[in-house]
């Protein structure tokens, strides 16, 4: 089909877009990937709208869906009702990218909260121990920290256990982020004046009262643009697990250049992949834009 | 700190000494100790029990073996793959080196210049600048390395058909081949002159300075420095009887033979993580500059100072200060980007020690600690050098 001199060639996306979305998860299977889809949108939704009717149930939801996803994905029974189970290692594509996506995102901000907290905190071991985590993960790349995890994470657990290189990855892709985004919202937290905390105490409030109702709001308001620029970075860093053996949407698409039928057709592929990124990070960053002015309580 | 009266009497000791501040720290940072060591504890005791299993010591002995690996990238020290382990991972460590310096000064030379242009009056190079940046931004960096490096196999060709630039330099998918200079006896002198005329724009700058703050008159610096810089190991060259000269290449078989040949890999990963950074630097440029108040600038050109200089003398200056935090943060993310290069087949430091020593030693745990105290060195460095410039940098108040 590589007709030389015929110009681009989208006839391979075509043909090759079903395994760009699921990568090799189980075609008779591939409704739950469909399903979990949708569920995400419904996710996202409260997350994003905030006029939603019910907004407070829907955040509730959103809060639990990795977990309904997780489950949905992986199967397994639970109390004799549950799905077949499919290997970690068959996921791929626009499905793991979303993954790892989705999981280091909902998860290192709590997290990077809590680091961020125990950085500022006036107990000098919690400090010491945040500061040590926070500076050895931003320290070092991304890359090294999945090559522990898929080489040397063994040697840290109990001998005969095995716990799958997915989780072991998504576990590295958290605690990377959220080392990123304890400094972003200790930059929020900083800007907080002195006032605002000594007002939570002279109002009677507990350490954490005072931050869950005056400080952290006011801090998250001013660090939505790093939060997001964290979470796109975070984004873009899921691609690295190529490099560990894992099929993304980039190394799908570096795998299928393998095939003679598509032999030659690199760009293609690049722009389609590099195209599908900009579509999504981009719109982050417009939302995170929008976010802003409309926080934007000053003159 | 008292606790209040209510809880005075109560009959838990426990529970009063819990309500009191100081106690309640103590005991959280104990328990958060114990936590902390006895994870440790846990983890040592069951990396030795399954290096132990798996027949394995924990020791450095395997870098003063025999690497028996090629490293095709190795422009600073020889290698061969007799030497050993410990060179291998010496030769990644400067290939590393090499990517994050040279990265470095690209990326700022590209992001200054991209941050003024986006600022530009001229509606279309501002808009381009713009559309340019936000596209490279929102995809990935492995995407722009392995385009680039595609772009390379692909596009350029191969040994045989060279793209010849009038006999001297070749491109070809293996690589830029230029001619390499081959010095001769009295190029010596060269070198000497070159640290003189270093010494003497060191003197004429700080000479300058302190004639202008006396006299208020001032000098093209740039250009004289330059003029001394090039001119003086210039005349010297030519006075000495110009003593090098030029090997060039040859196609001989299937490559070329003589001449300098720089990796298709290395121009790929510096020239993909150089524009990507850039357009982060080139946002925080921007913003820097912006977040000076247009008064300067009018303060500035109110004084009679011409556009560019009142750019280079009041804007700049006072923008660095800005810039210079999020800029070390910038550099950081480079360095430890050039990790990627596994990805093209850069042999850096992960591609070594990390990738070909750990398959063949099989020492997962002393090869990753290797890398990842590079890593934290080099971090440590950037992060010490950009602290220090920054306080330099910073403002002086009464």
């Amino acid at each position: 089909m590589a007709v030389p001199g015929a110009g681009a060639c989208w006839a391979f996306i075509d043909d090759r877009l079903a395994l760009f979305t699921y990568g090799f998860y189980p075609e008779p299977l591939r409704w739950r990937v469909n399903l979990s889809f949708v569920l995400l949108i419904l996710a996202i939704i409260p997350v994003l709208y905030e006029k939603m009717p019910g907004r407070k149930y829907g955040l509730w939801y959103s809060a639990i869906f990795p977990f309904i996803t997780g489950w949905l994905l992986v199967g397994g029974e639970v109390n004799g009702f549950g799905f077949e189970p499919v290997d970690t290692d068959q996921f791929g594509g626009i499905l793991l990218t979303l993954i790892l996506g989705v999981t280091g995102i909902s998860f290192s901000l709590p997290i990077g909260i809590a680091l961020a907290l125990g950085r500022q905190s006036k107990l000098p071991v919690l400090r010491i121990m945040c500061v040590l985590f926070i500076e050895f993960i931003r320290g070092v790349p991304l890359i090294t920290l999945l090559f522990v995890a898929s080489t040397m994470l063994a040697y840290f657990l109990p001998p005969g256990t095995n716990f799958d290189l997915l989780l072991r990855v998504l576990i590295m892709v958290t605690l990377f982020a959220s080392a990123y985004m304890a400094e972003v919202i200790r930059g929020g937290l900083q800007a907080i004046s002195r006032g605002q905390h000594e007002a939570g105490d002279s109002l009677g409030l507990t350490y954490w009262q005072a931050n869950r109702l005056i400080v952290l709001p006011q801090a998250l308001k001013i660090s939505i643009p790093g939060i997001v620029n964290t979470f796109i970075g975070l984004y873009k860093d899921t691609t690295l697990v190529l490099i560990i053996g894992m099929m993304d949407i980039l190394g799908l698409g570096g795998a299928s250049l393998a095939d003679v039928k598509w032999a030659g057709l690199a760009n293609e592929i690049y722009l389609f992949v590099a195209l599908y990124f900009f579509v999504t990070c981009f719109s982050m960053s417009r939302y995170s834009l929008y976010l802003e002015k409309k926080l934007h309580t000053g003159h | 700190m008292s606790t209040p009266a209510s809880t005075e009497n109560h009959p838990n000791i426990l529970l009063r000494l819990w309500r009191d501040k100081d106690t309640r720290s103590v005991f959280i940072q104990i328990i958060t100790m114990v936590i902390v060591f006895t994870f440790l504890g846990l983890i040592i005791n069951n990396v030795v029990i399954n290096l132990e299993i798996a027949g394995k010591d924990f020791s450095f002995g395997f870098l003063n073996y025999p690497a028996g690996y090629d490293i095709t990238f190795q422009p600073f020290i020889s290698y061969s793959p007799t030497d050993t382990h410990l060179r291998a991972a010496a030769v990644g460590i400067l290939n590393t080196l090499l990517v994050a310096v040279s990265g470095v000064i690209i990326a700022s030379i590209l992001g200054f210049t991209m941050g003024v242009l986006r600022l530009s009056n001229n509606w279309l190079i501002s808009r381009l600048v713009y559309v340019f940046l936000e596209f490279t931004r929102n995809v990935p960096v492995l995407l722009h390395i392995l385009f680039i490096y595609s772009i390379f196999l692909y596009v350029l060709p191969v040994p045989k058909k060279a793209i010849n630039i009038s006999d001297t330099v070749f491109l070809t998918n293996r690589g830029f081949i230029f001619p390499s200079p081959v010095f001769e006896d009295g190029f010596g002198f060269v070198w000497i002159a070159l640290l003189a005329a270093i010494a003497i724009v060191v003197f004429f700058v700080r000479w300058e300075r302190k004639n202008q703050d006396a006299t208020g008159e001032h000098y093209p610096v740039f250009s004289i420095s330059l003029a001394i810089l090039f001119g003086l190991p210039l005349i010297v060259f030519f006075i000495s009887g110009a003593p090098m000269a030029w090997e060039i290449p040859a196609l001989k078989g299937f490559n070329f033979k003589g001449g300098t040949s720089i990796k298709p890999e290395y121009i790929a990963l510096t020239f993909a993580l150089s524009y990507y950074t850039a357009c982060f630097i080139a946002e925080i440029v921007r913003a820097g500059i912006l977040a000076i108040s247009r008064g300067q600038t009018e303060a500035a050109l109110a004084l009679g100072l011409l556009p560019n200089r009142s750019l280079q003398l009041v804007v700049i200056p006072q923008a660095l200060r800005v810039i210079i935090p999020p800029l070390a943060s910038q550099y950081l993310n480079l360095t430890k980007n050039s990790s990627l290069a596994i990805a093209i087949g850069y042999m850096d430091v992960v591609a070594t020690v990390g990738g070909i020593t750990l398959m063949q030693t099989g020492k997962e745990m002393e090869t990753m600690i290797i890398v990842l105290l590079t890593y934290l060195f080099f971090s440590l460095i950037i992060s010490a050098f950009m602290n220090w410039f920054n306080r330099r940098m910073a403002l002086v108040e009464r």
